[in-house]
């Protein structure tokens, strides 16, 4: 009798939850296969053979024609979404320093005008953003869309800092002015070195964000400037010629690494963070 | 090291809202300890950061010296504070905490390290420098806390409530070391607490505070002893004050109350003689030590005979619930004491101490006279019902 006490029970609702969690496993990792498996096929295994068999012979061809496509517009990507999600994570962390340690008369105000911007879809800036642009001269250019970027990500990166540096005690703000400490040598000194895993969390959302933007992208930049995700859009849709499912797909892949490996790296970061900085109050 | 002397100091956070403190008036010597105690809300903790200057004040002014520091951001006031929850900086180790505030003020490293070995010499916490305040017990962090105001060397220090944060034990051995570092320091220090046992033990000088006024100001054995109001007097003192209330009457030309304890009655003569309290609503306070078990040595004094309703052996004393005018009254009693519920024990009150509130706004009433001999109290009645 002990001995079967001992050993894990293996009953019927055990079976029955390992099971869906595989139809789940399955059906989710379906798409990520296919697009490997085709990717690694010559043209004419994709067009004899079937969408999920094994490739008759392996082939990087689909990928090389796919980076010497993409590779410039890969490199747009990054020349836009390096600056802009450090430039947005550097403000959002200065007015979520503001309003959480330094409020003003009407910081709430200003702070729920500001939570707006997370609620206004995409849409809806496109003209006033375009015009805005134009007058400052910046339209279809690389800064005119890292620009219109900072400012759309400010009310998410505001939000994230703000809520965060709400939790940390007033008190010790009110210990480092009486130390002598000013606005800014809290902020480096005090504030700063707390904040790794909200800025880990703001990092992450700010380069899925603007890494995986279609909409701003297409709108705001033109010929060479684009980033990789109106290329690749570029690419599927031509009309023209036999499509290349196999490049197609390997395009796709290489769009959608750098954020994957935003998460595979960041992400452990993050949790490690979020754990070290816990301080009692 | 400095004075520290506030004139009438007003505070309100915006028109039509009530006044947070309300014409503060008080100034301490230097080296003095201040306690502003007072209930929660009471503005004592608002009065200490108007003082720290981490927020302004509407009116009056506050002088450190003889230098008007109102209008001055807090770094240029040289005034250190410890915070009740520590607020030590958390990615800092202890050594980078200390040396912080130093470190602004652009010292040079070698009087830094002094400076840093003095204070941690001073508090017993030489071992802890390397560790973060994440790896510190609430007593150590408490330390710490206490070296970073102490590594400035400021005029003055502030303590907002620091020994509220440490369990029972902690506190109570913390509370004698503060006492000891101030009596070799010599520091000017204004003390926060809601702990009436912290402003007695500790403070040269009480102000107790209510609805952010000062009800009254004074070194603790004055606010115990002479309180200016029924707040003050039921707000000091642990177990509380026992409060009565009754009508004065005049017995052969003296202001007598009338105890009444189910079994027996007896007159107390009033030490003050003031004719308008004359047939008049008040409340008698009696603090429970004052009452004591009759004996020999205290012949002369008013007796009652009353049955015990309740004891709570607290070990240095005993403490006893009767009813007195249908109010319950707690006597401070010797620990060997230990009468059973519903005993009857005889009971003596020493007039000289009993003090009178109007019943209506709580203020006190006629002057405490000098001690006076007890022959001088006149004959004591004693009406036995049965």
């Amino acid at each position: 009798m002990t001995s079967l006490a001992n050993k894990p029970a293996l009953s019927l609702s055990r079976v029955a939850i390992y099971a869906v969690l595989i139809v789940a496993v399955f059906i989710y990792l379906v798409p990520l296969v296919v697009m490997l498996l085709t990717s690694f096929k010559s043209p004419e295994d994709i067009g004899s053979g079937n969408l999920l068999s094994w490739p008759t012979e392996v082939t990087a061809i689909g990928w090389i024609k796919a980076w010497a496509t993409v590779k410039g517009y890969f490199w747009n990507s990054f020349l836009i979404t390096v600056p802009a999600v450090l430039i947005s994570t550097t403000i959002g962390a200065l007015n979520g320093y503001v309003l959480s340690m330094w409020r003003f008369r009407g910081s709430q105000l200003f702070f729920g005008l500001l939570l707006f911007g997370c609620f206004l879809p995409f849409q809806t800036v496109l003209l006033p953003a375009s015009f805005t642009l134009g007058k400052m001269g910046l339209a279809s250019t690389t800064t005119g869309l890292v620009f219109v970027h900072v400012v759309y990500g400010l009310a998410f990166t505001t939000l994230f800092f703000r809520n965060y540096y709400v939790s940390i005690p007033d008190a010790l703000v009110k210990a480092a002015r009486l130390d002598g400490a000013g606005f800014f040598t809290i902020f480096r000194r005090i504030i700063l070195p707390m904040s790794t895993p909200i800025i880990m969390v703001c990092l992450i959302w700010q380069f899925t964000q603007i890494w995986n933007d279609f909409l701003f992208g297409v709108v705001f930049s033109s010929g060479d400037s684009q980033p990789i995700t109106v290329a690749l859009n570029n690419l599927v849709n031509t009309s023209t010629g036999v499509k290349e499912y196999n490049v197609d797909m390997a395009a796709a892949m290489i769009a959608g690494l750098p954020t994957l490996l935003v998460y595979v790296v960041a992400g452990k970061y993050f949790v490690r963070g979020l754990t070290a900085g816990a301080v009692k109050g | 090291m400095a004075t520290l002397e506030l004139r009438n100091v007003n505070k309100t956070y915006g028109a039509g809202l009530p006044d947070t403190l309300k014409n503060i008036e008080l100034s301490i010597k230097e080296g003095e300890f201040l306690i502003l105690v007072g209930p929660s809300g009471c503005g004592k903790s608002t009065l200490m950061n108007c003082i720290a200057g981490l927020e302004n004040i509407t009116g009056g002014a506050i002088m450190i010296g003889d230098q008007d520091v109102s209008g001055m951001s807090p770094k240029d006031r040289d005034i250190a504070m410890v915070f009740q929850s520590y607020a030590l900086y958390p990615t800092m180790s202890v050594r980078e905490n200390i040396e912080f505030g130093l470190k602004i003020r652009k010292m040079n490293q070698a009087d830094i390290d002094a400076e840093v070995a003095r204070v941690a010499k001073l508090l017993q916490i030489e071992h802890l420098l390397n560790r973060k305040p994440g790896q510190l017990s609430g007593g150590q962090q408490q330390r710490v806390a206490m070296g970073r105001a102490l590594a400035r060397r400021p005029k003055i220090y502030l303590f907002d409530e620091p020994l509220s944060n440490l369990d029972a034990k902690l506190r109570v051995e913390m509370r004698t070391e503060m006492k000891l570092m101030h009596q070799r320091l010599k520091t000017t220090t204004v003390y926060v607490t809601h702990d009436q046992i912290e402003a007695m033990t500790l403070g040269d000088k009480v102000a107790v505070m209510k609805d952010g006024i000062i009800q009254q100001f004074g070194t603790p054995k004055q606010i115990y002893n002479d309180p200016a109001n029924l707040f003050v007097a039921s707000f000091i003192g642990s177990p509380p004050m026992n409060f009565i209330p009754l009508r004065l009457q005049r017995k052969d030309g003296r202001l007598v109350a009338l105890l009444d304890s189910g079994q027996a009655r007896c007159e107390l003569p009033m030490s003050m003689n003031d004719a308008g309290l004359e047939d008049r609503e008040v409340i008698l306070g009696l603090r429970p030590e004052q009452i004591v078990l009759a004996s020999g040595d205290t012949a002369g004094l008013p007796t009652l005979r009353a049955e015990v309703q309740v004891t709570e052996p607290t070990g240095p004393d005993t403490l006893v619930f009767v009813t007195l005018n249908e109010s319950k009254v707690c006597c401070r009693l010797a620990p060997d004491i230990a009468p059973a519920v519903g005993e009857t024990l005889t009971l003596q009150f020493d007039p000289a101490k009993v003090l009178l509130f109007d019943a209506k706004t709580g203020e006190r009433l006629g002057v405490l006279a000098p001690s006076q001999p007890v022959e001088n109290m006149g004959n004591v009645t004693r009406l036995n019902r049965n």
